[in-house]
This record gives C-alpha cells, sequence and structure tokens, in this order.
C-alpha cells in the first residue's frame, strides 16, 4: 500500500501546487488473503454483525480453513462462532449470546459448549459493548449497573466493582475495557482509503469493534470512488484494510443489498445438525 | 370508539390464547410512555392491542425504529418494559436462557443471558411462559440471566430499579409480591384449578383459596385481538 501523489512541474502559483501536490490517503485494499495473513494464533479477533445480521462470513470462512489456533473471539455472536467453533479455531469466546436469529440456537456453538471445547466469558449485550468503548476511549473501564448479582458475576469473578467517589456512594460493576488485536466487519460500500457506508438501518457496534481493535478489516459489497460513497459509517482513520467482496456476508442479512438467506441459514443447520463429528 | 375496555363483557367465549394474550396485555397497559419490548408471538399480539384500546401513550418498536444502540440507552434510562421468555424460572423471578447444567459444560447449550441482566436490573420486567410446566418452574436455574427478587435484595441502592411485574402463562397470571418476594397467583384462567398450577410448578407457589379468573377481554378487545391475528398465529404457542 503506498500513498500516490499528483504533482505537476509546470505548476506556476502556489495556491495551485498546493492542489496538485495533495497526497491521496493510503490505499487500503487487500485480498481476504491478505487480510488472513495479517492474523496471528492466539489473537482476540472481534466480530462486527450481530447474530445472522451483517456477519462477515466470507472472512470467517477464510479464517476457519486457515491454520490459525487458539483465538480469543469478541461477537454478537451467530454462524461466525459457529463456523469458528466447528474449525477448532476457537480457545476462549467473550459473548452476551450466539443465535441464528430467526433460528434461536445455533448448533456448533452449542456443540462446542456442550462438549467443554471452549473457555467463555459470558456478558450481558449491553456490558460487552462497554467493554469495547472502554478499549476505544482507552480507559481501563466503564461503570454500569448490568449484570450486577446475576450468573454474569456469579461465573466471572474477575468483573469487579467501583464505588462512585461522589456523595452518592452507589457501587456499580466496572466493565473491563476488551481490547482487540484485530476486528473484522462486513459493510456495503467502502472506498479505497477505507472510509465505510453501512446503508442498512442498524449498524450494530460494528464502529466499536474497529476502534476498540489494533487492526481493523472491511469486507465491503462494492469498493467506490469517494465521491460516491455517502455518509461515512466508519472514517477511515478506524479502518486498516479494506476487501471488495460482493457476497461478503455470506447466508446473513446485508440490507439494503440482501436480506437473509434463509434456505441456506436452514440447509447450514441441518448439515450441522446431521454431522456426526464431534468439534475439534 | 369505545375507550373504556372493561365495560362490555365478551358476546363469544374467548379462547385460552385470547386470556394470555389480554392478560399480557393487561401487562402493558399499567405502562406509560415507555418502551415496550414483547420477544414472543403472543406478547407482540398483546403489545398492539395494549396500545390500541386500553393505553396509547405505549411506544412499540414499529414506531420507533431503534438501532441497538439506542435500544440500550433507552434500557439504561429505564423506560422499557421487556417481556422476556423464560426456560427456567423460580420462586424469586430468576430467569435463565442462557444454558442448563454447569456453567463450564452445559448439559444444554441456550442461548446465553442476552440482555436480561441488564433489562432486570434497570426496568419493568414480566415473563411470558406459553407452557406452564414443572420444567420450566424450578427449584433453582442453572444459571441466572434475570435477576429475582432475592438478587435485587442483596444490591441496596443499585438494585431500585428492578421491577419485576410478574409472569403470565397458558395457566394465569402471576407475580412476585408473595411473602419475602415470591411467585403468587394473581388469577387463573378459566379451566385451571390451583391443583393443575401445582402439579405444574416445581416450587411452592402461592395460590390463595379464593384466587380470581382471570377476567376476560372485552367485546372490543377481542375485535383489536382479532383483527392483529387474522392469521391465528397465537394459537401456534397456546392451543385452543
Amino acid at each position: 500500500m503506498s500513498a500516490a501523489v499528483a504533482s505537476s512541474p509546470e505548476s506556476a502559483s502556489p495556491a495551485l501546487a498546493a492542489a496538485e501536490l495533495v497526497p491521496l490517503p493510503l490505499d487500503k485494499r487487500m485480498t481476504i488473503d491478505d487480510v488472513v495473513s495479517e492474523l496471528s494464533s492466539g489473537m482476540t479477533l472481534g466480530i462486527g454483525g450481530w447474530g445472522s445480521r451483517r456477519k462477515p462470513l466470507a472472512l470467517v470462512d477464510a479464517i476457519a480453513a486457515s491454520d490459525l489456533t487458539d483465538l480469543t473471539i469478541v461477537s454478537y455472536g451467530g454462524a461466525d462462532v459457529g463456523k469458528l467453533c466447528a474449525a477448532g479455531k476457537v480457545k476462549k469466546l467473550v459473548f452476551g449470546f450466539v443465535s441464528l436469529d430467526s433460528i434461536p440456537l445455533e448448533p456448533n456453538f452449542r456443540k462446542a459448549r456442550q462438549q467443554g471445547a471452549i473457555d467463555v466469558l459470558e456478558l450481558d449485550e449491553g456490558m460487552l459493548w462497554l467493554g469495547l468503548q472502554a478499549a476505544a476511549w482507552r480507559i481501563p473501564f466503564l461503570p454500569t449497573r448490568a449484570g450486577m448479582a446475576s450468573g454474569v458475576t456469579d461465573n466471572a469473578p474477575e468483573l469487579r466493582t467501583v464505588k462512585s467517589p461522589y456523595d452518592d456512594g452507589e457501587e456499580l460493576l466496572a466493565m473491563p475495557a476488551l481490547p482487540l488485536d484485530a476486528a473484522i466487519v462486513h459493510v456495503n460500500d467502502a472506498d479505497q482509503a477505507g472510509n465505510c457506508a453501512i446503508l442498512g438501518p442498524d449498524p450494530f457496534f460494528d464502529d466499536l469493534f474497529c476502534m476498540a481493535a489494533k487492526r481493523a478489516y472491511a469486507t465491503a459489497e462494492r469498493i467506490v470512488a469517494t465521491e460516491d460513497l455517502g455518509a461515512v459509517t466508519l472514517p477511515r482513520l478506524m479502518v486498516s484494510g479494506v476487501v471488495e467482496a460482493p457476497g461478503g456476508a455470506g447466508f446473513t442479512s446485508c440490507p439494503p443489498d440482501y436480506e437473509r438467506d434463509e434456505d441456506a441459514q436452514r440447509a447450514y443447520v441441518k448439515q450441522v445438525k446431521a454431522s456426526k463429528q464431534h468439534v475439534i | 370508539m369505545e375507550n373504556n375496555p372493561e365495560s362490555t363483557a365478551p358476546a363469544v367465549q374467548p379462547s385460552r390464547a385470547d386470556f394470555c394474550t389480554i392478560a399480557c396485555a393487561r401487562m402493558f397497559a399499567r405502562d406509560g410512555e415507555v418502551l415496550i419490548s414483547p420477544m414472543a408471538a403472543i406478547p407482540r399480539l398483546a403489545a398492539r392491542v395494549a396500545k390500541a384500546c386500553m393505553q396509547p401513550s405505549l411506544v412499540l418498536s414499529e414506531e420507533a425504529s431503534l438501532p441497538y444502540r439506542r435500544v440500550f440507552d433507552v434500557v439504561w434510562m429505564g423506560r422499557r418494559h421487556v417481556m422476556m421468555g423464560a426456560s427456567q424460572v423460580d420462586r424469586f423471578g430468576n430467569q435463565n436462557i442462557s444454558c442448563i447444567g454447569p456453567h463450564g459444560q452445559p448439559k444444554v447449550q441456550l442461548l446465553g443471558v442476552r440482555g436480561a441482566p441488564g433489562n432486570t436490573i434497570n426496568h419493568a420486567t414480566s415473563y411470558w411462559v406459553p407452557r406452564h410446566s414443572s420444567r420450566v418452574f424450578v427449584p433453582a436455574v442453572s444459571m441466572v440471566s434475570g435477576i429475582g427478587t432475592d438478587r435485587a435484595a442483596t444490591l441496596g441502592k443499585s438494585g431500585r430499579f428492578v421491577d419485576l411485574r410478574g409472569v403470565v402463562s397458558n395457566l394465569g397470571a402471576f407475580d412476585f409480591a408473595g411473602e419475602g418476594g415470591v411467585m403468587r397467583a394473581v388469577s387463573l384462567h378459566p379451566g385451571v384449578t390451583a391443583e393443575e398450577v401445582r402439579d405444574n410448578t416445581g416450587f411452592d407457589v402461592e395460590i390463595a383459596a379464593d384466587v380470581p379468573t382471570t377476567e376476560p377481554p372485552t367485546d372490543l378487545q377481542l375485535t383489536w385481538i382479532a383483527h392483529f391475528d387474522a392469521a391465528g398465529s397465537r394459537y401456534t404457542q397456546v392451543p385452543g
């Protein structure tokens, strides 16, 4: 990836020279294989989307097929978590749920849990996004009531509380930052500089996944010229690489480009249930 | 349009599903300008009926169109009433939708805690159980996703927003106002006996000797039920 500089040796006035000498931002276009090659075993990887909506399944499939191991996955999970569990890539999962939405229970994830194959940190959904937000803001925790006195704290003794320093003195849960080594998201449009536009009704927490990560990669239905991009949801300063990957959400929904392919999702579930293989 | 929902008795005998729907609607009708978040077919129908003829101030998701970021704002503001399902519930209203068996290696993995911990500690929460059984109503849940009255009591000040409204099942309507915050029958649907409830509940549930029968929906309410559920999807949850 390199910066391209436009210049004209004939330009005379300083104003014109400045306009012609403005360097273009970096070209962050990559392939799926490029992205996978930048990931390492043992990494903490965040995956955007939510359940069976706008999941970067093309990238997930490539990770599942790679020789990466011992990943800690942070996700509002769906088939992304299921496929990675089935491929034996998951050492630990940080989650609030794993669901295929129109099919409530994800079969590969169920198998992995019921076989005791993965460690987990199970959080209230709101706690998870606060952890990403704290990481993005480079602060150690964010206070919340969510999760207190529940099975979350029963099963995660590492979570601590904090007392308000002000007169109220209220005790709250200190949701620790969830920093990520890498994040992957799927968007509708991106430009080559890494600006991304999510055109559907809900960006979920993709921005937080990107901001909490050292490196963030977006697959996009289309890579377009900057002037054609429309409202930017993920500014390029939070995106390390973009991949043109039409259909990159697999059978999950990616509105307005496509809705969930319910037939394909049912086929995935059927195939998992028919398989007698244990999770690796 | 008639605005007093309790003023007429129904001409047609309502179904059990109709009783369940109206019991859920009555849960919502107590609210004001809050987001109603029903999580299953009968609660969704109930929310629409409640808004149509019982409490027009209710905010339903089709009006609000909130991205999830905004939903959490509303949750933490407390202006919401969620009606969740439950794989397990105990006598204090501790709910489990996460997993059954030891957390490290569950016998049955379900969804995960989802937003239940944050919901129950922040705003009004009730539960809808379409098939009341002792597999659901258990002495102790494997994993607490929604916190109950006992756990809320340990929190002191931090528990001040817990507002467990109760449970509606295919057998009746219940609250958690029994002695010590335990589940108590508010009404039993027509044809349901106290014995049937006890036989299908895995803990002692308080049922007063003179427990009322669930009030039937009015003609107006039945009209709205039929309007919003012409296809009869409520019968897939509660047959007959």
